[in-house]
């Protein structure tokens, strides 16, 4: 028995903004999936079931919002699932998507991701005390920053990378018409004079908050055979767990992390990710998180994941770009900005990425993380379908 | 649809469900379940292929509520894991389409929710529309009158066949060691007309857990694994003033799509907090009157939320295990009246 191929073939995202007071949950939610369906030159009826994925309800003071949010996004009468997996959920809920189309369940799926941050505080939403457990110290910041500063005791890199990623990132977006931030007057000496945060991440190397949506049309081989658009078809994915705080745990370079990509390299036939793998979109919430994950992914060997970065291979034009969109470091509505991640990964493959394309883009990788490093979600697509 | 391949429930474990368990915190009520269903298997985390959890962070009054659970599976080495925020009986819809694709053969599927830390009347008042209707706090109660109400002006239902309802779920709980109301229950005065307390389900924690198989592997697991034949869920709009209470489509349709009308079952597990749901399921799935019912007494015996619905799919499948059914219907639900269904048929092998 052999799983049904699955293409994407719609994507639609909002202007990513820090507050959409134009618009309710349901009116930002209806927005990307109309900018998907369009894309596919699909209507509401030609979708069998709705996945939608976000991260915790308490960003936005709604319980189980999917309940609320049927009718705004045609899913009467369809089933609906709802994924949440921490930051990952992006990335996890297009997966859940996926099998349900790779399984033979339905032949064309709407997925969606979102988060509208101005209806509250995340930083309160993560900041719920409970007793005998760690608090997440002050929002994500707090908590990653000691990784960061391990990364660089462990590989000796110099603590001008950082601000090298973040400098790129926004000058990225600055081609992304969807993309939070746009910067224009953004400069390296900018980024390296901006205040100190958590030591050693700066301001301008954080993601900001942003309301916002993503959601992608998925189908099957007959549907891809009606797409107006080439679809992007997936090869690999993969999601990986390990738990939050425990002694074996590396911090830095997670297994969970590793694991996920060598299985998704494994589905996609992928020897040798440097070379196999034309760009990449990754969660990189923090800028030091583009050579700690270049090394997790298998881009480089441990402890030369700096070296990339800082030699210009992840510039838009190098010869790995990473994060074409300008990444989380631009934008960030937190339970979406995996699955932008995917979809800016399927934009790449499919050509359609505009001022951000990477020119002949064949195989894209989208990754996403979440919790303390411990959830990960991954595809692999590509502009032909999979062989196998 | 016919699903691609045999997936089976294997194994089923349940906590007796309580009023309240302050001493324990979510995960130590949910371990002693995790380690029943792989006891009962004996599969080892590191055996099984895929995971899925379903509960909800605002029972547990904190973002990535989820995550603690997970550390205590023992996700290391690294899992291959999800998590949705619904009751258990989705993550099982989760991992069931996981199977189908032939990425995983096993699946353990897990749920648990304590409603003893706050009051869940009103916490269930926060899933409605945040802007024109959470505002007003009406509480799942109150919704749920509503719908009874609507049923009794139908002339679908009235008070005495309501409490018989009642009578006969917590009979039945009787004999089920895990539920928290057993035996005779008083059906007590109105909480909101025309339901009284007898009408409502009992307010408590719990956990469940089930384990999954495909093929072969289920037969080397269980004696008699409990096939899935067919699962499907709808939802309906959310605005109870575009539906019709006294009626739910969305399960007749999840129903039709699991094959249940395509012979009769002998038993059915039905997700139905308030003894009104029921009259509107029975109808909806057009259960025959020598259907056995809720034989564990039901959501009006025990209905921890977030797991209620995943154990009405393991006391069917745990009744096909035990040879005492042959083809079961389970259903969960999810939102106010009944907004979301889920059907699954459950087979055994003949015999």
């Amino acid at each position: 028995m052999s799983k049904e191929p699955v293409a994407v073939v719609g994507v639609g995202q909002t202007k990513h903004v820090a507050a959409r007071r134009d618009v309710s949950i349901a009116g930002l939610v209806r927005e990307a999936a109309r900018r998907a369906l369009e894309d596919a030159e699909l209507t509401w009826s030609d979708v069998d079931a709705v996945v939608i994925g976000k991260a915790p309800d308490f960003f936005e003071g709604v319980m189980m919002p999917e309940l609320y949010l049927a009718d705004a996004l045609g899913a009467v009468g369809k089933p609906m699932l709802r994924v949440h997996t921490a930051g990952s959920v992006g990335g996890s809920t297009a997966l859940v998507a996926t099998n349900l189309v790779a399984g033979r369940v339905h032949g064309t799926v709407l997925t969606l991701a979102y988060e509208k941050q101005s209806e509250s505080n995340a930083m309160w939403g993560l900041s719920l005390p409970i007793p005998f457990q760690q608090p997440l110290l002050a929002g994500a910041g707090g908590f990653f920053a000691p990784h960061v500063r391990a990364y660089m005791r462990r590989t000796g890199a110099p603590d001008t990378v950082g601000s090298l990623v973040a400098y790129k990132d926004r000058r990225n977006a600055l081609k992304n018409p969807y993309a939070h931030l746009h910067e224009h007057d953004i400069t390296l000496e900018k980024v390296q004079a901006s205040p100190m945060l958590w030591d050693p991440i700066r301001y301008s190397e954080t993601c900001p908050s942003s309301d916002g949506a993503c959601a992608m049309i998925l189908t099957d081989r007959a549907g891809a055979a009606r797409s107006p658009r080439p679809p992007a078809w997936l090869h690999g994915g993969a999601m990986r767990s390990e738990p939050t705080l425990f002694a074996g745990k590396d911090c830095v370079s997670p297994r969970a992390g590793k694991d996920c990509a060598a299985d998704v390299y494994r589905q996609a036939g992928i020897a040798d990710p440097r070379r196999d793998i034309d760009a990449v979109e990754m969660y990189v919430p923090f800028s030091w998180y583009e050579p700690m994950w270049l090394e997790n992914l298998g881009f480089a060997d441990e402890g030369e994941g700096w070296k990339l970065t800082e030699s210009g291979v992840t510039e838009l034009d190098g010869d790995l770009p990473v994060n074409m969109s300008g990444g989380v470091l631009s934008t960030n509505p937190i339970g979406a900005s995996g699955m932008i991640r995917f979809a800016e990964a399927a934009l790449q493959v499919r050509g359609q990425a505009g001022e951000h394309q990477v020119e002949g883009a064949r195989r894209v990788l989208g990754h996403a993380y979440g919790g303390g490093s411990q959830f990960f979600s991954m595809w692999l697509v590509g502009s032909e379908p999979p062989s196998s | 649809m016919r699903p691609t391949r045999d997936v089976a429930v294997v194994a089923f474990g349940q906590t007796d469900h309580r009023r309240t368990s302050d001493e324990l915190s979510e995960v130590e009520m949910l371990m002693p379940v995790l380690h029943e269903v792989l006891d009962r298997t004996g599969l080892k985390t590191s055996d099984i292929d895929f995971t899925c959890s379903g509960s909800t962070d605002y029972l547990a009054g904190r973002a990535f509520s989820f995550t603690m659970a997970l550390d205590g599976v023992g996700a290391w080495p690294p899992i291959s894991e999800s998590h949705v925020e619904m009751d258990g009986a989705w993550a099982l819809y989760e991992a069931w389409t996981k199977l189908l694709t032939g990425d995983a053969d096993t699946a353990l599927v897990y749920a648990y929710g304590k409603s003893s830390p706050g009051s869940v009347r009103d916490v269930l008042t926060r899933q409605l529309d945040p802007y024109y209707v959470a505002p007003l706090w009406p509480d799942s109660v109150a919704l749920a009158a509503l719908q009874a109400r609507a049923l009794i002006d139908a002339g679908d239902t009235d008070e005495p066949a309501l409490a018989a309802v009642a009578s006969r779920s917590r009979t039945s709980a009787a004999a089920n060691p895990h539920a928290q109301l057993r035996g005779s229950v008083d059906q007590g005065d109105y909480v909101v007309r025309p339901l009284r307390t007898g009408d409502c389900p009992p307010v408590g924690d719990g956990a469940a857990a089930v384990i999954l198989a495909a093929g072969e592997r289920a037969r080397e697991l269980c004696e008699r694994p409990a096939w899935i034949r067919g699962i499907d869920h709808r939802i309906e709009a959310h605005s109870l003033g575009v539906r019709d209470l006294t009626d739910s489509p969305s399960t007749r349709l999840a129903a039709e799509r699991a094959g249940a009308f395509e012979r009769p079952v002998d038993t059915a597990e039905l997700h139905a907090p308030f003894t009104s749901q029921e009259v509107v399921l029975r109808k909806s799935l057009r259960l025959a009157d020598d259907v056995d019912v809720n034989p564990s007494g039901g959501a009006l015996a025990a209905n921890p939320v977030m797991v209620a619905g995943l154990v009405r799919v393991g006391e069917a499948a745990a009744r096909i295990h035990r040879g005492t059914s042959d083809r079961a219907l389970a259903h969960a639900t999810s939102g106010p009246c009944l907004q979301q269904n889920l059907v699954a048929v459950l087979e055994g092998d003949p015999r």
